[in-house]
């Protein structure tokens, strides 16, 4: 038995280029996970590509053609293809530009809480004692406030700009990668290849970047992606309580927080942005999913 | 032919503290090794044997610097290594290596073949580049690996195999002495000899020292010129291999060769088997610690500590009473 599997693996020339075929082939599989990409790949496109996608320039106002409904309605028309909204902006070239904003935010604030959470975590599950306890209490002090308020207290002091937005969203949400890698920090430094490690002589930091990091970095990447999610739902709150993106910037949220108004009468205006964050974060979540399944060993071979 | 010492342990104690209780602390000491005294010679296998708890895996862990000892001294070549500074500690681990029990958790799962072999000579700073592969190739083809298993992860391996991986690990530093913690209990038995004979090959070829862990007396007999018995973090008995084998000293040593199962069955007699538990090392009896489970144990056992001493020449001997 033994003998066969060896043979097996020895006649494969490359296995790196054979794990990788495999993890495609498992993701063709994975109906949730392709369409998880699929959504999020296509979102990126239009961020990227907005100025060539959008029909209209998002922030241009025309008072005639005001609150047009989408184009299968009566009265709509084929050049503004969602409507318009109570300023005669297209709709359309407004999602597609506010997928820039609303994208940019939720990844950038979850590079800035993933970073500080992670070096945190790892520097309070490794060295432990007194980091660890100064560490874990501003943890449990900053889960204590609520969020919102908190978030609204500090934009309203430093006033509302997209950097502000990044640095508020990631500062309160890096306390969940910190619990996260510290408690995965605290499993994985006792087990016998850290000890193996300190044997040979390794340094704190070797051990940290190459035995600890890359062991906890799963459950981190899944944690990170499902963030995403709710930083663009928080982004879109704030804008939505009018402390986060500020016109003529546009975001999902922004656009939602516009519409509410004329929600009874033109239900388009905040319908098509409330979709694109649905979407999208459905979107982000089945990636989230499928990675969390492929990063895990056992699924390995 | 005089030995010389290349390991001496001297009073060495190893006591972890509990804490218990909320409003009222307990702390309770644990003696994991209470009081070792043995020298290891230079190109010997020394065994360890012990039940579980009596503190083998932690001895090994102090000679290997990975837990610090609350008493006592490890002399490695004549130097003590708990005065060393962190960084000469560093250094010192260059001659002393480790291969561990469960070759499943002992090697990252993340690094390939290459940079698990390689990894000791790179913290050293000891080869890069073509130079490294070049040593990496000759440790593996020393454990009985292939070059072409360079780009491999771990789980692409069966047990026996890491194990290799993790004895090519160990000697790539040329160390002098390598503590084998139960290096062959979590394999296959048919691996087990395998693994064995290569720790010997190894051995007569690079001039290894050994500290092998095991905790039945069969598992090592094949492999140590010497077997030290541990019994609640102490050396009850420690002597030549043949000479624990056919005149035990020590009851505890009597018992355990009594508990090998023959396989003969006419060769079947009444076993003295020892009864009862290994008592806790936090709270350990009185006197003799083995006392409680021992056939021959007096009131003298109960009261007074048993001295560790030489009762025939290189036989040490912690009994009261030893099987004479």
């Amino acid at each position: 038995m033994n003998v066969v599997i060896e043979e097996k693996v020895t006649s494969n020339p490359n296995p790196v280029t054979k794990r990788m075929k495999k993890q495609a082939f498992r993701l063709l599989k994975s109906k949730t996970g392709m369409l998880g990409i699929i959504i999020v790949f296509f979102v990126t496109l239009m961020a990227v590509f907005a100025p060539v996608l959008a029909p209209f320039d998002p922030a241009k106002t025309n008072v005639v053609s005001r609150l047009l409904p989408p184009f299968w309605m009566e009265g709509g028309t084929t050049e503004y293809l969602l409507g318009t909204d109570n300023l005669g902006r297209d709709i359309l070239s407004r999602i597609i530009y506010g997928s820039r904003i609303s994208l940019m935010v939720g990844i950038a604030a979850v590079i800035v809480a993933g970073a500080i959470g992670m070096i945190l975590g790892l520097i309070a599950g490794y060295y432990g004692k007194i980091f660890d306890f100064i560490i874990m209490r501003t943890v449990d002090s900053i889960l204590a406030i609520p969020t919102i308020l908190f978030m609204l207290i500090v934009l309203a002091v430093l006033g509302p700009s997209i950097p502000t937005l990044i640095l508020v969203l990631g500062g309160t949400s890096w306390v969940t990668y910190a619990r996260m890698v510290r408690s995965e920090t605290l499993s994985v430094k006792e087990r016998d290849y850290v000890r193996s490690a300190k044997a040979i002589g390794a340094k704190d930091f070797r051990i940290i970047t190459k035995y600890i990091l890359p062991n906890v970095i799963s459950s981190f990447i899944v944690i990170a992606t499902l963030n995403v999610a709710t930083i663009i739902i928080l982004e879109a709150s704030l804008s939505f309580l009018g402390l986060g993106i500020q016109p003529p910037d546009v975001s999902w949220g922004l656009m939602l927080s516009d519409g509410r108004q004329y929600i009874a009468t033109s239900w388009w205006v905040a319908t098509f942005p409330g979709l694109a964050i649905t979407i999208t974060v459905l979107g982000v979540i089945f990636l989230g999913d499928w990675l969390r399944d492929e990063l895990d060993p056992k699924m390995k071979d | 032919m005089e030995q010389t010492a290349i390991l001496e342990i001297k009073n060495l104690k190893k006591h972890f503290v509990m804490t218990k209780g909320i409003i009222k602390k307990n702390t309770t000491k644990v003696r994991a090794v209470d009081g070792l005294n043995f020298d290891v010679y230079q190109g010997e296998t020394l065994g360890i044997v012990g039940e579980s708890g009596c503190g083998k895996s932690t001895t090994g862990q102090l000679i290997l610097g990975l837990l610090d000892a609350t008493e006592g001294n490890i002399y490695f070549q004549n130097r003590d290594l708990a005065v060393l500074s962190q960084e000469e500690l560093r250094k010192a681990r260059r001659d002393l290596q480790v291969i561990f029990q469960d070759p499943y958790s002992s090697l990252n799962p993340r690094m390939t073949v290459e940079e698990l072999i390689g990894e000791p000579l790179v913290v050293h700073k000891l080869a890069s580049g073509k130079k490294l592969r070049e040593e990496v190739i000759e440790l593996m083809k020393l454990v009985g690996l292939g070059e072409h298993q360079l780009k491999r992860f771990p789980h692409e391996f069966s047990g026996g195999q890491r194990q290799r991986i993790g004895i090519a690990r160990a000697l790539a530093l040329k160390p002098k002495v390598i503590v084998c913690d139960e290096a062959v209990s979590a394999l296959d038995v048919s691996i087990q000899a395998q693994i064995l004979n290569l720790l010997k090959k190894l051995q007569r070829e690079l001039g290894l020292t050994y500290v092998f862990i095991a905790h039945g007396l069969p598992a090592v007999r094949h492999i140590s010129d010497r077997i030290g018995v541990m019994y609640l973090g102490r050396m009850v008995e420690l002597s030549d291999r043949d000479e624990i084998f056919e005149k035990p000293l020590h009851p505890y040593t009597q018992a355990l060769l009594d508990s090998v199962p023959i396989p003969d069955p006419k060769l079947r007699k009444e076993h003295q088997l020892i009864e009862g538990e290994i008592p806790n090392p936090s709270n350990p009896p009185s006197g003799c610690h083995f006392h409680p489970r021992c056939p021959y144990a007096t009131d003298r056992c109960r009261q007074e500590d048993p001295e560790y001493r030489e009762i025939m020449p290189k036989h040490f001997v912690a009994c009261h009473h030893p099987l004479l």
